[in-house]
């Protein structure tokens, strides 16, 4: 494991693993086999829309429909995209305008294309974008879809996320896109610690709560309708619960004590640490707040739990019951405690959705004379074979997966402030998220 | 025109005239009286040993004289012709002498210096039990990652808690703190065993645990936000507040 050649080999067999057993198959399998590295990435050309309609609107929304779709793939991961340049001066709005050799030969090349057109007519627009399979002339067409909404920016940027998941859903293995999922974090911004939402690609950023308190540590449940946090109390800190569907704070019971680092379970119950009986401990409750137990017990402190986001069955947790922080699993029900990460200072684990990977934070050389870094590690649970996802770039924390199982968003102090960050989960494609204030603590909806 | 002026020629000339006649008349004053008969005078000195004293001290006045038949002094009296005296002024006070003889009066002076006393120091202010609190009650500081109480930190404990025991009436909070390193959930968990530990330490030392309340603030709140061991020393302790 620490042979710097293996390790190589290894990321490329967990991130082939990540990228083609996702939703099924065991790690173990593609150490044992070790076949490729990684995955062929399918070849897709994304054409400019074109206008459907002579609206002067349509320049505007045609740009932010654009350079939406486009990111959007650029991020998925599973696509080379063929740069602009390539591509023929005649591009299509609609199928009777596809030549398909324009495509399908150099200098494109291309295996997809997506096309389409966009159209402003009385405030309203609509959308008609198709996926065409251009190296088969017989049957093309693997998707056509058609949009109708106010012609806004806001609703042409959800049209965009929307087809672009439509072809990573096609192309990508069947696993759902995530141009539509959202990411909740801590932003001091305004002063105060509150919990913050925003698109997957850092667009739309707004407070959720204005408690004036430090709120931390959100986690969103399973449907998207409650956040978790954690935050200041009069009595201490107390798991609090906001509701998407009421737009509001709802009650939760305050247990007392220092209650911290809430993590849902696929099921919608809550584990967290609590020091309510003397020293923090992993604790579980219902959703509703009811039958409450304690998991864990001991000096610890024992915090971060995070659910097998698959299987509910499994909560992994960081304890400093042996001096440094560590990694640790146990079984839901606190038994069968296993030891994941062997030195230095290991914490913030995430379960990955198809329950095989946590990606943590550590320090693995913590010491005098050490002079490590934190960094993003991706760990194969059944073998605790692991990979290095980020070097060298400063303090990086609390990793969270996206819900595709292909990205990972975390926080870095890398510019010199704590700021929220994206990658693909072999570590490649970094992209910055936010940049005013400073922004911890991200958590990927579920879907 | 002309006869003004005239006129006025002749007032000059009479009043120059009535001043030089006057002082003609004081140059033929009478002859001064013969000097009186060759007596001696008298001869007098006064002197303090020590000149200064502190409030209550005794100084001694000498004095000498010739040629004086009637010698007093100043809020002593009627002295004899040479002498010395103890005297303890309340306030500095310069003495006066007086010889008086056939031949004439001397004076003779004397100064003594009474130094006041250093004043009192001034009453104590009352301070509240909150100042007190905050002039006694040190913060209790944790190594690195530790939340056991160092040696080196017994002694401020075990005078935290004789205070705290000395008034029975001050209920506590002790948040625990942490140094930046390392994750903020982690660093809430760890400030608060760094808070239990100090209550711990305290009740072990005889303070009533119902008066203490803990809380952890991990690295939310440092006392010192730079990156080096100092600053990070100060942020990693166990931090007292006052309830009331």
């Amino acid at each position: 494991m620490r042979n710097p050649a293996y390790r190589t080999r290894s990321l490329g067999f967990i991130v082939a693993a990540l990228l083609l057993l996702a939703a099924t198959g065991s790690a173990q399998d593609w150490i044992r086999t070790g076949t490729g590295l990684g995955v062929e990435k399918v070849r897709l050309a994304a054409s400019d829309f074109k206008p459907s309609t002579p609206d002067p609107k349509n320049t505007d929304l045609l740009k932010t429909f654009n350079d939406t779709l486009w990111n959007d793939l650029d991020n998925a991961g599973i696509f080379e995209l063929v740069s602009k340049s390539f591509y023929p001066e005649q591009v299509p709005g609609q199928p009777s305008e596809v030549n398909l050799s324009a495509w399908n030969q150099q200098p494109p090349n291309a295996s997809m294309l997506a096309f389409g057109n966009l159209g402003v007519s009385a405030d309203k627009v609509q959308v008609q974008g198709w996926l065409y399979d251009v190296k088969s002339s017989g049957s093309p067409q693997v998707l056509g879809k058609q949009y109708n909404d106010n012609g806004t920016a806001e609703a042409v940027r959800v049209i965009a996320h929307k087809f672009a998941d439509e072809i990573i859903f096609r192309l990508g293995g069947g696993i759902a896109g995530i141009a539509e999922s959202k990411i909740y974090f801590v932003s001091a911004r305004g002063g105060q610690k509150e919990i913050w939402t925003m698109d997957y690609d850092g667009a739309n950023q707004h407070a959720v709560t204005h408690l004036g308190a430090i709120s931390l540590s959100p986690r969103i449940s399973p449907d998207g309708s409650r956040l978790a946090f954690s935050s200041v109390t009069k009595t201490g800190w107390e798991i609090m619960l906001y509701s998407f569907d009421l737009n509001r704070m709802i009650s939760f019971p305050r247990f007392g004590g220092m209650n911290l680092s809430p993590s849902w379970s696929p099921d919608g119950k809550l584990a967290f640490s609590s020091s309510r009986n003397g020293y923090p401990n992993v604790f579980v409750v219902d959703g509703s707040g009811g039958n409450l137990r304690r998991l864990t017990s001991g000096q610890g402190p024992d915090v971060s739990p995070t659910w097998n986001r698959k299987t509910g069955a499994q909560i992994a947790f960081v304890s400093g019951r042996t001096g440094l922080p560590q990694v640790y699993t146990m079984e839901a029900d606190g038994t069968n405690v296993q030891r994941l990460t062997d030195q230095g200072y290991a914490v913030s684990p995430n379960w990955s959705p198809n329950g095989q990977f946590l990606t943590f934070s550590w320090m693995r050389k913590y010491g005098p004379g050490e002079p490590g870094s934190n960094d993003l590690y991706l760990m194969d649970v059944a073998s605790k074979q692991w990979v290095q996802l980020t070097h060298d770039s400063g303090r990086n924390d609390a990793p969270c997966w996206s819900p595709d199982g292909r990205h990972v968003v975390f926080q870095s102090h890398r510019t010199g402030s704590d700021q929220i960050f994206s990658m693909l989960a072999d570590g490649t494609n970094v992209k910055q998220l936010t940049f005013s204030g400073n922004n911890t603590q991200p958590n990927w909806s579920w879907k | 025109m002309k006869h003004p002026i005239k006129k006025w020629i002749t007032l000059v000339f009479v009043l120059g005239a009535i001043l030089m006649l006057g002082a003609c008349k004081k140059k033929v004053a009478p002859p001064p009286p013969p000097p009186p008969p060759a007596l001696a005078s008298p001869t007098a000195s006064l002197s303090a040993n020590p000149n200064t004293v502190d409030k209550g001290q005794a100084t001694t006045l000498s004095w000498q004289t010739t040629n004086a038949t009637d010698i007093s002094i100043d809020g002593i009296g009627t002295v004899e012709a040479s002498g010395s005296r103890q005297v303890t002024p309340a306030d500095s006070t310069t003495y006066h002498l007086t010889a008086k003889g056939t031949g004439g009066t001397q004076d003779a002076t004397a100064r003594v210096t009474v130094n006041a006393p250093p004043p009192p120091p001034p009453p104590p202010p009352s301070l509240t039990e909150e100042q007190l609190f905050a002039q006694n009650v040190k913060d209790i500081y944790f190594d690195y990652d530790k939340a056991d109480i160092r040696a080196d930190q017994q002694a401020d404990l075990q005078a935290d808690a004789q205070f705290l025991q000395q008034h029975p009436n001050i209920r506590i909070t002790v948040e625990g703190h942490c140094d930046e390193r390392g994750s903020t959930e982690y660093n809430l968990a760890l400030g608060t065993n760094r808070s239990d530990a100090v209550k711990n330490a305290l009740i072990q030392a005889g303070v009533g645990g119902d008066r203490i309340k803990t809380f952890s603030y991990g690295k939310e709140k440092p006392f010192c936000t730079e990156s080096n061991d100092s600053c990070w020393q100060q942020n990693r302790r166990g931090h007292f507040i006052y309830e009331k």
